[in-house]
């Protein structure tokens, strides 16, 4: 599927949760599919997408988070999915959005294609791991997870495809990363900690 | 100072044992939360072991144990993004893994936090693994936009009101700087 049609697919699991949405197209792409002041856009400090959302949980636990990976993100901070399956925030969902490419910098390959990303979230701890390839499996996947009995921390590896050569990519994000901060604070204030 | 205890490869006051005047880490601990610091990650140091099994040994405090000081870094952002007031533990080996964290999301957010970065290889007296970092530290911080100070024992609790008070006026990274023998 498209990045944007699993974007798309995966509403439950977007505002009003955390969403903390990695650098690159993933940020550029939910901007565009979805806006919200709970959405924090990491423009930067690729890899550590995973471990901000693990921040956001221990801080508040009564908060459901969102981390919104991809494949060249994920693998270059492994380490995080053992420090989130140790610390099993409940409320805390991992999707990793793998295209198999670094699709910011003209879509090198990335190893995902021989690397079983779901299994290692299951090995590290991850109460549950599951693959999916297609919008409607996504959608009720989401749809199970942000129910308020679903059991984190869950991993969601979903297969979406590279871009096509050409394509025209949503623009930047459009707010300044202070600007994105105080939003993305203030819009948490509602929540218990 | 009595550098008779000194260890081959370790900084002369590591080697010799604690500075007379050395802060206790339960002292520096309580110190920390006393000013509003709740919430603790890091990647372990020797010199600074005493403040971390205070933080462990205090359910008040708790301390996350990471598994890479930048990895560290983002949970404390994802901390202070949620309201809370975040120190992180590290040595100094540990910056140069952290500065994408610290130069493209600490300080370009502008998100609030206090390193406590243990100095090795301070005038090169440490096990060679830590010279070079430790003859960097001080402008590897400066050239990413992270003030520092190096916590001064006889007046550790006006470094802590520093820090305390900068991260209230101007979120964003900053760091004090732990000498070998300072924290008991």
């Amino acid at each position: 599927m498209r990045l944007q049609e699993a974007l798309e697919s995966l509403r439950p699991l977007l505002a009003p949760r955390a969403v903390v949405a990695a650098n690159g197209h993933i940020s550029r792409a939910l901007q565009a599919v979805a806006d919200a002041p709970t959405h924090f856009y990491m423009i930067g400090s690729m890899g550590l997408a995973s471990s901000i959302g693990l921040g956001l949980a221990l801080a508040r636990p009564s908060l459901p988070v969102t981390v919104l990976d991809g494949d060249g993100n994920l693998l270059m901070n492994l380490g995080a999915l053992a420090s989130v399956a140790a610390a099993a925030p409940r409320r805390l969902v991992h999707v990793v959005l793998d295209n198999g490419v670094y699709g910011s910098t003209g879509s090198q390959r990335t190893i995902s294609d021989r690397v079983d990303l779901a299994a290692l979230a299951v090995a590290a701890g991850y109460r549950s791991s599951t693959r999916l390839a297609t919008p409607r499996a996504l959608r009720n996947q989401a749809e199970v997870l942000s129910g308020p009995d679903a059991a984190g921390p869950a991993m969601l590896v979903v297969e979406v495809e590279p871009p096509v050569p050409g394509e025209v990519v949503p623009p930047r994000v459009a707010l300044g990363p202070r600007a994105l901060r105080d939003r993305f604070r203030a819009s948490l204030g509602a929540w218990e900690s | 100072m009595d550098r008779g205890g000194q260890l081959r490869g370790l900084p002369a006051r590591l080697g010799g044992g604690p500075l007379k005047e050395a802060v206790r880490g339960a002292e520096l601990a309580a110190g920390l939360r006393e000013r509003g610091f709740d919430f603790y990650a890091g990647v372990p140091c020797s010199l600074v072991a005493g403040l971390i099994a205070a933080l462990e040994s205090d359910p008040g405090a708790g301390y996350l144990a990471e598994v890479r000081e930048d990895a560290a870094l983002g949970v404390a952002a994802g901390a202070w993004l949620a309201g809370r007031l975040p120190v992180v533990v590290l040595q100094n080996s540990g910056l140069g893994v952290s500065l994408n964290a610290l130069a493209s999301l600490h300080a370009l957010y502008g998100l609030g936090c206090l390193l406590v970065v243990t100095w090795r290889g301070e005038d090169g007296h440490d096990a060679p693994e830590h010279t070079i970092m430790g003859r960097a530290m001080g402008r590897l911080l400066d050239a990413v936009g992270v003030p520092w100070r190096v916590l001064d024992p006889a007046r550790w609790r006006q470094d802590l009101d520093w820090a305390r008070g900068q991260l209230v006026e101007r979120p964003g990274p900053l760091a004090l700087v732990v000498r070998a023998g300072t924290v008991a």
